[in-house]
């Protein structure tokens, strides 16, 4: 039988705030366990938490680019289960007044648009680490994660192959990092996706029992999981099987999904709202404000690019697939009004160097002040294009103005008159057979008379003025 | 007279005059301790003897330098022993606690430190702040100053036999349904649990944070003023705490009338199940009141009678959460021995809670569980917004509420112990204020036929301490309860 596969995606984004959730300790990565903590976020006796705004504000500015609702209060709640890593025995979430209610994300596939239609999306701490070292005896419990926050975004059950989730995936983290709210780093754990999964007979309306799929820390990995989990699945039905509500966990090793735990091990996590943190106040004059702070989406300034600088989408798309690189092409057409040339040249040039020295555009030595120059001396006929890209490594790699480097390299293209008339009398002097032709009528041959004063001139020519000017002697 | 009997502000002149030095205040306090501590058993942990002598030592070195007092300077008091003392044991009463040292200071020790009293040592609680007798305590029950046969009341029972006792001048207790004022009552002290969101919870270990709140226990109402102005304000740890101004308290214990004043005498407070002799006192209050200008007005708080099946949903629903992390990870009692961690939370948390402290959890879980949710919890929380309106529209009428603190004189010790739900009900009085967040206070209004001392209830208007100080003060010096001391017997 033919099926139709209908997933819906949970994603935790972590948000890079200074500090914390609830409490002053930095957010910072990769330091000795236990380390980045305090009273509150190791859930010591007495302690209390004062919600981060900046978490709020990041959440906000997710919701107002998800085109959610965001109701005037939203509140924490208590979710309540025993974990080692988990210090209070409750993590602090959002539950029935979630801070971003239903939104929509667009997403494309195969040139399709589609809308994804966003649930919701929640604040929430998350939790430290458990630690089980090889030999020692024992497990051990890393807090320094403990409390950072997490913007938790649900969706409804909306894509229908993993092709679609993970362009919706694509979407999201390009989005998030736009925003500048999560650096979208699936290896290290701040863009964490847990999709669920069901499938039903093509055409048929109700929705089969789903599947929850996780450890899932790559885009790969998201495909291969939902494309096993969706054939096992199809495999099940087939053979008159039933498919089991419950969790099961992606092993890369085996490329197979298995049993984490059943519907009947599922918690009742007694949620409550937390009587420590009061309700919070989000006010429609704030909104307003926040999203004037709004980047525009990837796919917005896509759009934008093709239409107000007449690029290709194929140019567009690599230019905005980057927020930086996109910042520095606009930086670049800001000073030098040629976005077609400056597209060639941030997209060839430039990125090639960025790529080989692996740098972000951001960190890039050349500014776009000293690439405009650049481009400035070839429109002036100054340099030729084909001199200006032999020095744009050496522009590229040091501090020097393009025309330093010109200068430097004798680059400076040769347009004087008189110079090039003594060049063109000596090679028309030296070709007689090729000037017999040309005035015999065999106009292309200029090409070759061209081609002979750039090399007695070493390159230095303007070819354009040598074009012109052998056309007048020849005629003369 | 000897320096532990002095109220704290007479103690306060003595020392601010240099009539008296922190030496001399510890080593009274040092000596009185070991005398009536056996006895009573009011603290958990006491500041070593060095220590406590080193720190008033300090204090008088300091003093030429600092050239000024503060109000609580060398004052000598108790804490209660679920208030987070940073380097000192903080127990909570709870095996699960015993060896738990904290390295922070709660807000109020903050603010305290900073006046530089000094803390004689952690008063006795029920575990978890969870009883009203300091029988739950996993260090034995404190005994009544009037009769050791009897309970102190709880949980802050340590705090008030303390400064009944003499062994403090004043004390810090906690309140989450009663257990300020009922063990102020049953050891003839004040006690005042101030609105909620006045004093700051952070460092207060959580029994329901939405009724916990930090307040003095004290031997006068003056007293009581002096401790509220050093513990108030707001606090940028506690989300809870209110952004508020506040007033010199102690101008508020001046005035020896109440004219102007409305007294409110909720008709449901002396219903069904009040001791006659505890009637006779707060009816004699009430003509007090009426004495000194107050305007006597008779009320009704219809939805009262919910206010303990309500409280018991609520502060159990919120404890089951607040206590779920002592589970033998981070700090605190590890059940020994365990293979596996469902073993190890399973025998922590069996091992490690009292029976009583078990009861509350369990019921709490109960409450918060599917499918019961909303016909307990959020129903419960839908009955203390009516208890909380009830008291409005009370409020448009008059200016403070009396009430009994307690329905009899403090129990024996043992009588209630098998009987939870009679021990519930010692909390009918206290409770509706608590669940409507509201300033109280009990002080002393007369004793028993068995001479157990019997405690009047005052209540006001959120953020209104001023007003229920002033009335309290007025009482306390339309009578002469304060005057009268329990006398120890060996």
């Amino acid at each position: 039988m033919t099926y139709e596969p209908v997933i819906g995606v949970e994603v935790h984004a972590q948000l890079h705030t200074q500090t914390k959730l609830f409490c002053g300790c930095p957010t910072s990565f990769g330091l000795p366990p236990n380390t980045q903590v305090c009273p509150v976020c190791l859930g010591l006796p007495g302690s209390l938490p004062v919600l981060n705004q900046q978490a709020v504000e990041m959440a906000v500015r997710t919701g107002l680019a998800l085109n959610c609702e965001l109701s005037p209060t939203n509140q924490f709640s208590r979710k309540n289960y025993f974990y080692p890593d988990l210090p209070k025995g409750y993590q602090i979430s959002q539950y029935d007044l979630p801070i971003c209610g239903p939104g929509w994300l667009e997403i494309s596939v195969n040139d399709k648009k589609k809308r994804v239609r966003i649930t919701r999306a929640h604040l929430e701490e998350d939790a430290g680490k458990n630690v089980h070292e090889e030999g020692a005896e024992g497990s051990h419990v890393d807090l320094n994660r403990a409390g950072t926050p997490l913007l938790e975004i649900v969706t409804e059950p909306d894509l229908f192959s993993s092709e679609e989730v993970d362009a919706y995936l694509k979407a999201l983290r390009d989005l998030l990092v736009y925003l500048d709210v999560c650096d979208g780093n699936m290896e290290q754990g701040s863009f964490r996706c847990e999709p669920n999964v069901s499938i039903r007979p093509k055409g048929q309306q109700t929705l089969g029992t789903k599947v929850e799929l996780k450890n899932i820390n790559s885009f790969r990995y998201a495909k291969d999981a939902l494309d096993y989990e969706i054939s096992r699945q199809a495999e099940l039905l087939d053979e008159g099987g039933k498919v089991q509500q419950e969790t099961r966990l992606w092993n890369v090793q085996l490329g197979q999904t298995a049993v984490m735990r059943s519907k009947e091990g599922a918690h009742d996590y007694r949620y409550f709202p937390d009587p420590d943190l009061l309700p919070v106040s989000i006010d429609a004059e704030w909104i307003e404000e926040l999203g004037g702070t709004i980047p525009e989406i990837p796919s917005a300034r896509l759009q934008r690019f093709v239409k107000d600088y007449q690029l290709s989408e194929y140019d567009a798309g690599i230019l905005t697939d980057s927020k930086e690189l996109a910042d520095y092409f606009e930086a670049c057409v800001k000073l030098f009004a040629h976005p077609k040339t400056v597209s060639n040249w941030v997209t060839g040039e430039l990125l090639r160097e960025l790529h080989s020295s692996g740098v972000t555009p951001e960190d890039s030595p050349l500014k776009p002040e000293r690439l405009v120059e650049l481009l400035e001396l070839v429109d002036s006929g100054t340099v030729s294009l084909k001199a200006a890209r032999e020095l744009f490594p050496e522009l590229y790699s040091t501090d020097k103005t393009a025309e330093q480097v010109v200068k430097e390299k004798g680059l400076v293209q040769v347009s004087d008159e008189g110079t090039l008339q003594t060049i063109i009398e000596e090679v028309l002097a030296a070709h007689p057979a090729q000037v017999e032709q040309y005035r015999g009528g065999k106009e292309a041959v200029i090409g070759y008379l061209v081609g002979q004063v750039m090399k007695a001139s070493k390159g230095k020519a303007n070819p354009g003025k040598v074009n012109e000017m052998l056309k007048r002697s020849l005629t003369s | 007279m000897a320096l532990f009997k002095l109220t704290l502000k007479e103690l306060q002149e003595k020392f601010t005059s240099g009539e008296i030095t922190a030496g001399e205040i510890a080593r009274a306090y040092l000596l009185r301790i070991s005398q009536v501590e056996p006895k009573i058993k009011s603290y958990i942990s006491l500041t070593p003897r060095e220590d406590l002598l080193m720190n008033a030592q300090a204090i008088d070195d300091g003093l030429k330098a600092w050239r000024k007092t503060e109000p609580l300077m060398a004052m000598p008091l108790g804490i209660k022993d679920n208030i987070c003392t940073k380097g000192m044991r903080t127990t909570c009463g709870s095996r699960m606690l015993e060896t738990f040292v904290p390295p922070y200071d709660a807000t109020v020790m903050t603010k305290f430190n900073a006046q530089k009293p000094l803390i004689l040592g952690k008063t006795n609680l029920d575990e978890f702040a969870m009883g009203s007798s300091t029988e739950h305590s996993a260090f034995g029950p404190s005994r009544n100053p009037w009769n050791q046969q009897h309970i102190p009341g709880g949980s802050s029972g340590g705090s008030a036999a303390a400064v009944a006792a003499d062994e403090c001048v004043a004390a810090l207790g906690s309140d989450t349904g009663g257990s300020i004022r009922q063990p102020a009552a049953c050891c003839g002290v004040v006690g005042l649990k101030p609105t909620y969101g006045r004093v700051s919870r952070y460092g207060l270990v959580a029994f329901a944070s939405s009724l916990d709140q930090i307040g003095p226990i004290t031997k006068t109402v003056t007293d009581a003023a002096i401790m509220l102005n050093a513990l108030v304000g707001h606090d940028p740890l506690d989300s809870t705490s209110a952004k508020r101004d506040f007033p010199d308290f102690t101008k508020s214990a001046k005035k020896k009338d109440i004219k102007k004043l409305v007294v409110g005498v909720p008709q449901e407070y002396f219903a069904e199940g009040l001791d006659p002799e505890v009637s006779e006192k707060i009816q004699d209050a009430i003509a007090v009141f009426e004495g000194i200008g107050g305007k006597i007005q008779e009320v009704t708080l219809p939805s009262t009678e919910r206010a303990i099946a309500t409280y018991y949903l609520i502060a159990t629903a919120e404890a089951s959460s607040n206590l779920a992390r002592y589970d033998g990870v981070k700090y605190g009692f590890r059940a020994k021995e365990c293979k596996e961690l469902a073993e190890m939370y399973h025998s922590t948390r069996s091992q490690g809670f009292g029976p009583e402290v078990k009861r509350r959890i369990m019921l709490g879980t109960y409450a918060l569980s599917a499918g019961y949710y909303d016909a307990f919890y959020a129903k419960a929380q839908a009955v203390r917004t009516l208890i909380q309106r009830d008291f409005e529209a009370v409020f448009q009428e008059v200016d403070f509420l009396v009430s009994p603190v307690m329905p009899t004189p403090a129990f024996r010790l043992g009588e209630r112990l098998e009987d939870p739900l009679q021990m519930y009900l010692s909390d009918i009085y206290t409770i509706p204020a608590s669940l409507a967040g509201l300033p109280a206070i009990s002080l002393p209004c007369g004793h028993s036929s068995k001479g157990l001392p019997i405690g009047l209830q005052l209540m006001g208007r959120p953020f209104e301490e001023n007003i229920v100080l002033r009335a309290a003060f007025a009482y306390e010096h339309a009578t002469n309860w304060r005057t009268k001391r329990p006398i120890i017997r060996s």
